[in-house]
Order: structure tokens, then C-alpha cells, then sequence
């Protein structure tokens, strides 16, 4: 008989997700499982990204306000003060930091690589965690700026470290022309696997500025995502007196403003050959918009010319992310998956670190999906979307459970 | 609280006198994690394994549950306010929150906790497990 601590902002990954290890080891150990949607907390790092900043000015700027009032959140626009995702602190995995870091080695790449062996995950793709706001910051040149600095530290300093970490490149869309250099600059990067644009913006992706880095984006071959986000300063959402209900509309408010836009363009038809990823949203307003396209569409076609199918034939052929998957009505859930194509459609991730993550048990213990269509979801569709080897990279869960802390 | 005698399963865990200096323990018996709170002259034990998604529950906080006040007669809002005198078992993996004496989720009252029968015997604590 043992105690066992609290778990807390100082315990280590591999402690606190001991219980998603032994759940590996229950259910998925064999699997080849691909988290699309993990999280870099770069106000950690922050002056590892602000020295890399091309522009002398933003740089000088940035350095100038790390040291001052606003400190690891320097030249970036998120507002600390309404930042709720710790519930009150009673979340304490968002924003941790972790602890034992062995010299010589990255803090980031440590906790990467424990949540990896903890949730039994054979590859991680990192997205930025503050940054996925910048799409709102009012200063173009500020989001091209940390775009540029932000990427070289994770093609340049963080993805070398272990290979099975992969990146989406950040693309600093509201200004089209950057974003076409940065895809020039890195298309062939082998750990860059795809390209993300931040969805909580209001450009319209349809946009014929954005035609050249389409095809662009096209030409290599490799997935454009959309990964939404919050913004509680939209008009809309500031009728929205709780972080819950804020959360829960703007997470799929960004990304079925740009899927409607891109189907009623006919964007689809346009770039067939570009893979179309979106991620954050979960799964619930697929069918919905689905259903709700369809039912307009057919009575205004001479407002969608270009189309040649319904919309929901469109979104069934794009790629979506499962997290945050709601799963309170089994029926529900079933359907949408039905109608998504998820077997071959849908991919697992974990968005840990943040507050409302998901583990691959969500997958496996899902009682109406095949044991194929399980490992379709938590890996082998990402391996076929992103060309990734079908190769166990991950060490056995008997294994990370014996090394483990065990405090927690 | 009741008496016990010593039975199959049945584990003592330690004094009643010294653990009730603490709030809460959690404890790793052969395998089986169990948290056990004191509160007063209540004490409960809970698997410490959350219904949502298996999360280590009882290896959160406790808190102070949180009420929406409203004003008698006019149905204003009072705000949102704690309440020290009921407390509250967070979840840490996704902050699933549970009343500490029933084990009953916030608002859903299906949603809860599996207890684990403890009892006092002889001023130990004794859990039954199995």
C-alpha cells in the first residue's frame, strides 16, 4: 500500500497520464496511433521564438516587452485575463510546466515525448497553443513576423530532436503573400507534413488572393488544416457570459463559416487534387451543417453554380480531427460518424495539454465501431493523408509504466 | 459510521485519529486506487477512477461547490458564489466535479462516483475491497 500525491502543474506527464497508459496497455497497445492535434505551450519558450524574428524593429520590440509588463505573452494579442481554460485552477494540465527535465535536453521536446509514450502515440503533430489567435491581432506585419520566427524554431530547433514529431507550418494568412514564400521556403521539409491555417479570423478563404498558395499548397501534395479557435472579443460571442458556452460556439463557428465558404465557391472543384483538413471543431456540427447546406443549396443553386454535388458529398471526402469528441448521446454520435465517412474520414487527436483533451480510449471504447475502423481513426487514415510509415515508433506501455515517477 | 468485523477484502489503512488530520488520502492497495476523504466526522472512500473518461478523480482538488445565486421574489441573479460548507471532488483529467459526501456529479445526478465501503474498526480505518 502507497499514497499517492496530487496531481498538479509540477507532476510529471508520464504520472499524470498513467491512467491513459494503462488503458493503452488494456485496449490499443498494437495500434498505430497518430495525435493530429497536440499542443506547443510557447509562452514557455517564448524568447526562443522572439530572438528568431527576422524584422529588427519587431524583434528589438519583442525583447523589449519580454522583459517588461507583458512577459512570456510579448507583441501577441491573447488576453491573459480571460483566459479560463483551468476552470479556477482546477484543470491544472493547461499551461504546466514539466518537471526533471534532463540536462542538455528541451523542455518542450521532454514533455512532448512523455505524453507520446504515455498515451501510446507512435507520432505527435504540435500546433501552437496563443498563436492560434493571431489571426485577429491587428497588426498584419506582427503575425507574419512570429509566423516566420515561430516556424524556423520548430522546423530549425524542436522537430531534429525526435523524429516522431511532426509540424503543420504556420501560415500567416492574412497576408497572402507571406504565407506563399513560407510554403516555398519549407514544401519540402521532411517533418513538415502539411500546412494550418488558424480558422479564428475573418478573412474569406475563398478569396482569389488566396488562389496562387492554393495551388501552391496543391503542387506539393500535402494537407492544408484549418484549426479553429476562440475569440470572446467577436461581437457575437461577447452576448456570451461564460468561458463554456463562448468556448463551445466559436470552437465550430470559425470552421463552418470557412467550409461553407469554400463549398458555395466551388472550391472543391477549383483545387481537386488539395486535401482539406479541419480541426478543433469536433464532430458534432458536421452533420448538422451538412444538413443544413444541402436543404439551401438545392433551392439556390444559382447561387453555387460550381457545385456538382450536394455539400454534404463534399465534406464527407474532407478530413477532420476528433477532438473534442462529444460523445453524451451514443445515437448521435454513431450517425455523425456515419455520415462523415469517419472510418476513412476522421483522425484521433488529443489536443493535450490543453483543458479538454482526449485520449485514444475515446476511440477504442466507442461500442459501434469495428476494431478496423479503430485503427483507421487513431492512425491509419493519418498515415495515409500525411504519407507517414506504418512503422511502431512507440515504446510498450509495460514499459513506460516501469519508468514512471509513480508519485501521482 | 459503523462497526466492523474483520472480513474477506477488508483493509485496515491506517489510525482513524491521525488520518482524519488530512482532508484527503489516496492510496494504491495492491493495484486498486482508492481516495478516502474526511470531513467532519464523515469519512468516505471513492474509486479513484472518474466515470468520464478513467481519470485519476480523486487525485484533483477539492473545492468549494460553486452556486448560481438567485434573488427571492424578483429571480435577479445574485452572481456566483462558493459555498465552503459543501465540498467538491475535481476531477484533474477534464474537471468532472463531485460532491464529496454523495458522490453525485454537479448537475448530473446519474454521473457518479463507485463507492468503496469503509468503516471504523477498533479506531482504524478499514476499507472493503473487491
Amino acid at each position: 500500500m502507497r499514497e499517492l500525491d496530487e496531481i498538479g502543474t509540477r507532476s510529471d506527464t508520464r504520472d499524470v497520464l498513467a491512467r491513459a497508459t494503462m488503458q493503452a496497455k488494456r485496449d490499443y497497445d498494437d495500434y498505430f496511433v497518430v495525435d493530429i492535434d497536440a499542443h506547443v505551450s510557447e509562452d514557455h519558450f517564448w524568447d526562443e521564438v522572439i530572438e528568431l524574428i527576422d524584422n529588427e524593429y519587431l524583434r528589438d520590440l519583442g525583447q523589449s516587452q519580454l522583459r517588461g509588463f507583458a512577459g512570456n505573452n510579448a507583441l501577441l494579442n491573447i488576453v491573459p485575463g480571460l483566459s479560463h481554460q483551468s476552470v479556477g485552477g482546477r484543470i491544472t494540465h493547461q499551461g504546466r510546466r514539466e518537471p526533471n527535465i534532463p540536462q542538455g535536453e528541451h523542455p518542450f521536446v521532454v514533455a512532448a515525448q512523455r505524453s507520446m509514450d504515455a498515451m501510446g502515440l507512435d507520432y505527435q503533430i504540435v500546433f501552437p497553443s496563443a498563436m492560434l489567435l493571431l489571426g485577429m491581432h491587428p497588426q498584419d506585419e506582427v503575425e507574419v513576423a512570429l509566423a516566420g520566427a515561430f516556424n524556423r524554431w520548430t522546423v530549425e530547433r524542436i522537430l531534429p530532436m525526435d523524429e516522431r514529431l511532426k509540424a503543420l507550418l504556420y501560415l500567416p494568412f492574412n497576408t497572402p503573400e507571406a504565407c506563399e514564400k513560407l510554403v516555398e521556403k519549407y514544401a519540402d521539409a521532411k517533418d513538415v507534413i502539411g500546412f494550418t491555417v488558424c480558422s479564428t479570423r475573418n478573412n474569406a478563404i475563398h478569396s482569389d488572393v488566396y488562389a496562387r498558395l492554393y495551388a501552391m499548397i496543391e503542387e506539393t501534395g500535402k494537407p492544408l488544416a484549418f484549426h479553429s479557435g476562440y475569440h470572446w472579443g467577436d461581437p457575437s460571442f461577447a452576448q456570451l457570459n461564460r468561458f463554456a458556452t463562448m468556448h463551445a460556439l466559436s470552437f465550430t463557428h470559425y470552421n463552418q463559416i470557412h467550409v461553407s465558404n469554400w463549398l458555395v465557391n466551388a472550391m472543391p472543384e477549383r483545387f481537386p487534387k488539395l486535401k482539406m483538413l479541419w480541426v478543433e471543431s469536433g464532430l458534432a456540427w458536421i452533420p448538422f451543417l451538412m444538413q443544413r447546406l444541402d436543404h439551401e443549396i438545392l433551392m439556390r443553386p444559382s447561387e453555387a453554380p460550381g457545385m456538382k454535388r450536394l455539400p454534404s458529398e463534399y465534406m464527407a471526402d474532407m478530413w477532420y480531427t476528433s477532438q473534442p469528441m462529444e460523445r453524451t448521446n451514443m445515437e448521435l454520435l454513431e450517425s455523425t460518424m456515419k455520415v462523415m465517412k469517419a472510418e476513412t474520414q476522421l483522425l484521433y487527436s488529443s489536443d493535450w495539454p490543453h483543458w479538454d483533451w482526449d485520449a485514444p480510449s475515446v476511440i477504442t471504447s466507442l461500442p459501434f465501431l469495428s476494431d478496423q475502423a479503430k485503427r483507421n481513426i487513431l492512425g491509419l487514415n493519418a498515415a495515409r493523408l500525411f504519407n507517414l510509415e506504418v512503422k511502431p515508433k512507440k515504446p510498450r506501455a509495460d514499459a513506460v509504466l516501469a519508468n514512471r515517477p509513480g508519485r501521482s | 459510521m459503523t462497526q466492523a468485523s474483520s472480513k474477506p477484502g477488508s483493509v485496515s489503512i491506517g489510525r482513524y485519529d491521525d488520518l482524519r488530520q488530512k482532508e484527503r488520502v489516496v492510496l494504491d492497495i495492491d493495484g486498486t486506487s482508492v481516495g478516502v476523504y474526511f470531513i467532519g466526522d464523515e469519512i468516505r472512500a471513492w474509486h479513484n477512477t472518474c466515470p468520464h473518461s478513467g481519470g485519476p478523480v480523486c487525485q484533483g482538488k477539492t473545492v468549494p461547490r460553486t452556486l448560481q445565486g438567485v434573488e427571492e421574489g424578483t429571480g435577479k441573479s445574485l452572481g456566483l458564489t462558493l459555498d465552503h460548507s459543501r465540498r467538491m471532488i475535481v476531477c484533474p483529467w477534464h474537471g468532472f466535479e463531485f460532491d464529496l459526501l454523495t458522490g453525485i456529479h454537479a448537475i448530473d445526478e446519474r454521473t457518479r462516483l463507485r463507492p468503496v465501503p469503509v468503516a471504523l474498526v477498533d479506531g482504524d480505518v478499514v476499507l472493503t475491497l473487491g
